[in-house]
């Protein structure tokens, strides 16, 4: 039985089911209360676990989002019950945390993952072509990089209680999330009154949903970076395929729920200045392919113990908190009194993003190693 | 005499590169080890879409795929 789901999942049809459900959910969560076009964004949920956390603190957007949690904790049960659950890691930690951080400085200047600028696009914004032909062009630059010997070493198999961590975090920011404590008068842990933040499902039913898509992510490897990358470098369609259902299906699904408003300017939580929409996802786009996979996928891999895997999604984390301290995150376009003002980023912003590509460049272009 | 490509521990898409990479020297058998099922699934699938044939069998922490013409 196990042997034939495995099976299943692995073909055309499980990355297909994957994309799908995500397709499905995702507009659902924001007709339950998530952000407009962000019904799922592991970039925006982690950004507001950093502000919940007080790492930041931008009030508009802090929140312990229990989609992440569900989406780490559903992979580890997944990899337990298939027996893929281990623990491994050491394969150039530091670099994997500063490609997190820059990862998530570029997906603020777009504001947003790729997952969800698949979710924008299936919303209608136009904004979203420019950062996904921006995710192309980094993903492109990244296979050049392997293609040129770029690696960061192999991981080994370590001590078993290692692998736990990330998904012991997770139980723990869940622990955060229901008691509610206040470590200080003022102090975290903080949840927005209003803005982004302050929109959310139900913390149930986001976790059930988490839970389901980390689930069915670990077993079919939905990765939305891996898709581009096997397409450029090998012309293999097996997991853009999943992509493909998810905006497909959340595009039918934003249509049924009237959720589906096109336009260019003024979309939700996202900002219609073009070049920094492009150069944001140039830079994650390339940050995730040198480190393996898509922010989603970081998270799936660090449920089923890999070490590796969690130091990315800690640097993301703590990106956000450096992008929003620093004043790098995008602004996005408002409308007051039918007066547009497009948003977009600081010089700070604009100067951190061409940072991190040259620093991308020199990670790429200095760690090769000779593995055979 | 048996290539082998030693692909466990490393990241995506790596494993399937140095199997894609063996596999163009076009001399078989090739052995390659990994040491996750999503490296051994990804392997199995790029040869088979080579028209190759592939088979497996565990070996220490992780997999042996055997690809032959």
């Amino acid at each position: 039985m196990l042997n034939r789901l495995t099976r299943f999942f692995a073909s055309r049809w499980g990355i297909i089911l994957t994309g799908a459900v995500v397709g499905v959910i995702a507009p659902l969560l924001q007709k339950y209360g998530n952000p407009k076009n962000m019904g799922i964004c592991v970039a925006c949920f982690e950004r507001d676990i950093a502000g919940a956390l007080g790492l930041h603190r931008t009030a508009i957007v802090q929140y312990i989002r229990p989609e992440i949690i569900g989406f780490v904790l559903g992979a580890t049960i997944a990899a337990l019950i298939f027996r893929e659950f281990k623990s491994r890691g050491g394969s150039a930690p530091i670099v994997r945390f500063l490609l997190g951080v820059f990862a998530m400085i570029g997906a603020l200047a777009f504001l947003g993952c790729p997952w969800r600028a698949n979710l924008r696009l299936a919303g209608g914004d136009l904004t979203a072509l420019v950062g996904l032909a921006g995710l192309v062009i980094g993903v492109f630059i990244g296979v050049l990089f392997l293609k040129s010997g770029y690696n960061l070493g192999r991981s080994q198999k370590t001590h078993a209680a290692a692998g736990w961590i990330l998904p012991l975090l997770m139980v723990g920011l869940f622990l955060l999330l229901v008691f509610r404590p206040v470590f200080s008068e003022g102090g975290p842990i903080f949840f927005s009154e209003s803005g982004p933040g302050a929109l959310a499902a139900p913390i149930l039913l986001a976790l059930g949903a988490g839970l389901l898509i980390g689930f069915l992510a670990q077993r079919s490897r939905f990765c939305t970076v891996g898709a581009v990358r096997d397409v450029i470098l090998m012309r293999d369609t097996h997991l853009i395929s999943g992509v493909g259902a998810l905006l497909v299906v959340a595009f039918i699904m934003n249509l049924i729920l009237g959720q589906f408003n096109p336009g260019y300017t003024g979309q939700p939580v996202a900002h219609s200045a073009w070049l920094w929409n492009l150069l944001g996802m140039v830079l994650a786009g390339l940050a995730y392919t040198l480190a393996g996979g898509c922010p989603g996928r970081q998270l799936f891999l660090s449920g089923e113990g890999d070490g590796d895997a969690g130091i990315f999604v800690l640097g993301m984390i703590v990106g956000a908190g450096i992008a929003h301290n620093f004043s790098l995150a995008a602004k996005a376009d408002s409308v007051t009194d039918g007066v547009l003002t497009v948003g977009g980023l600081s010089q700070f912003g604009m100067v951190a993003v061409i940072l991190g590509l040259v620093v991308c460049a020199l990670i790429g272009l200095t760690m090769r190693k000779k593995i055979a | 005499m048996t290539k082998i490509v030693d692909a466990r521990g490393l990241s995506c898409p790596q494993p399937v590169m140095l199997a894609n990479d063996a596999i163009r020297e076009g001399e078989f058998p090739i052995e390659v080890l990994v040491d996750t099922v999503t490296s051994r699934e990804n392997v199995l699938r790029m040869a088979k879409s080579k028209g190759l044939q592939v088979e497996f069998v565990p070996d220490g922490d992780g997999f042996k795929l055997t690809i032959t013409k």
